[in-house]
């Protein structure tokens, strides 16, 4: 029964990608009930993401997606692919390999009009710091303000990722733990190198601040 | 906290004097008033085949069990023949008390699912099927099933309990449970379901 059942997923596994690279509105009209489906895949990222894309904490924290730019998400789940993210912590995510280049575009676009309100689970007395931090940045310790890039809003562009409305857990992960995580393909770091000084650069409770803030924005 | 303790302790009394049968626990009032459950959830907590351990589990998630059992959104056979009635007199401060106190109970893993199937469900536990548009288990659960907060502890509960929840779910029943679960028990297989609860009754 093993068996069959790795048969079974390696064609439809194999019928996935055929389909999903004939075009991009195939892709789109797919109804729900197969499994390389648009739908299908919407369902299996809310599953983790939360239904409307807006994170949630399990045991590890797993990031909203909801408004992200569509060019982040695709850069993400390419970093997946190309190892460039580390697998231990991302789990779930480099296991996913028949998400073709026109389905990446669709589910991108899918969470990107999401709008979910924030969780908002930072710790209120934090906010005021972070958000100077976040407008001002921290002179003299190499920490530029991140509006500066990710903008006043927090909302992101094109490659730069929206921040605001990000779980408080995972912003801190991510800041503590930028060097560890991000870029970790050595033939291929991708854009990673432009945090790490920043992240390098931050203390724990100037990030924990920055994080408390950003969980807030809508 | 001090009415409280002397209306346990009354309890305690009361109940000792009445209920002369029930065991007797360390751990005080909590541990009398556990002392019906102890009929199906055992003497420790640790479970007799449906009815799941108790012990060592997130307190949490108990006592969203306990109300999910009391406006009857989980809905399943059983939860529905036994628990729906068993709750029904709880108030929510004694589902607080006994949930915390379950808590500190030292779980034992079950060790009661198929060896030969183990492998296969912790490869699912901790990467999913992509393919298949099943998630990993252990982003929310964690990856030594512990669970957090209101996510469950699965790690060493009993392959015949678990096999039976994600079958329900599959069903339809519980749908008001955490709406991921619905979903990735409607994709797994019967083949998965085996496997993955296998696996999760030999984690320690």
């Amino acid at each position: 029964m093993k068996y069959s059942g790795l048969q079974l997923a390696m064609q439809s596994a194999i019928l996935t990608i055929m389909l999903s690279t004939t075009s991009f509105a195939a892709a789109t009209d797919t109804p729900a009930t197969s499994t390389g489906g648009l739908q299908a895949k919407i369902k299996y990222c809310q599953d983790c993401h939360g239904q409307s894309g807006q994170g949630y904490r399990g045991v590890l924290p797993i990031p909203r997606i909801a408004g992200q730019t569509t060019k982040y998400i695709e850069n993400q789940l390419l970093a997946f692919f190309e190892s460039r993210r580390d697998k231990n912590v991302s789990v779930n995510m480099p296991e996913i390999h028949s998400v073709s280049p026109a389905m990446r575009t669709a589910l991108s676009a899918h969470f990107r009009n999401l709008n979910p309100e924030p969780l908002g689970d930072g710790p209120e007395n934090l906010v005021a710091t972070g958000k100077t931090i976040y407008e001002e940045g921290i002179p003299g310790a190499n920490v530029p303000a991140c509006s500066g890039c990710h903008g006043p809003e927090a909302k992101g562009k094109d490659e730069i990722p929206r921040l605001a409305g990000q779980i408080y857990p995972y912003t801190i992960k991510e800041l503590t733990d930028w060097s560890k995580e991000r870029g970790q393909n050595p033939t291929n770091e991708g854009t990673a190198a432009v945090m790490t000084p920043v992240a390098h650069s931050l203390s724990q409770p100037q990030i924990a601040a920055i994080a408390a803030y950003l969980s807030y924005l809508k | 906290m001090r009415p409280n303790r002397l209306k346990a302790a009354v309890l305690v009394i009361v109940s000792s004097a009445v209920c002369s049968t029930v065991p007797s626990l360390a751990g005080g009032a909590e541990a009398v008033k556990f002392g019906n459950c102890t009929w199906c959830h055992g003497e420790s907590g640790q479970g007799y085949t449906t009815a799941p351990r108790l012990a060592g589990q997130r307190p949490q998630y108990i006592e969203n069990q306990i109300l999910s059992f009391l406006n009857h959104t989980r809905d399943g056979p059983f939860s529905e023949l036994y628990m729906w009635g068993t709750v029904k007199n709880l108030s929510l401060q004694t589902a607080h008390e006994l949930a915390k106190y379950l808590s500190t109970l030292p779980p034992k893993a079950a060790d009661d699912g198929n060896n030969e199937l183990a492998a296969m469900g912790k490869t699912l536990y901790q990467e999913g099927i992509s393919d298949s548009n099943i998630v990993a288990c252990a982003p929310c659960h964690g990856s030594n099933a512990e669970g957090v907060r209101e996510i469950p502890r699965l790690g060493g509960l009993s392959y015949y309990y678990l096999k039976t929840r994600l079958e329900q779910w599959g069903r339809g029943y519980d749908a008001a449970a955490e709406p991921p679960m619905q979903h990735i028990a409607k994709e797994l297989s019967p083949n998965d379901i085996e496997a993955v609860a296998s696996y999760l009754s030999f984690v320690k």
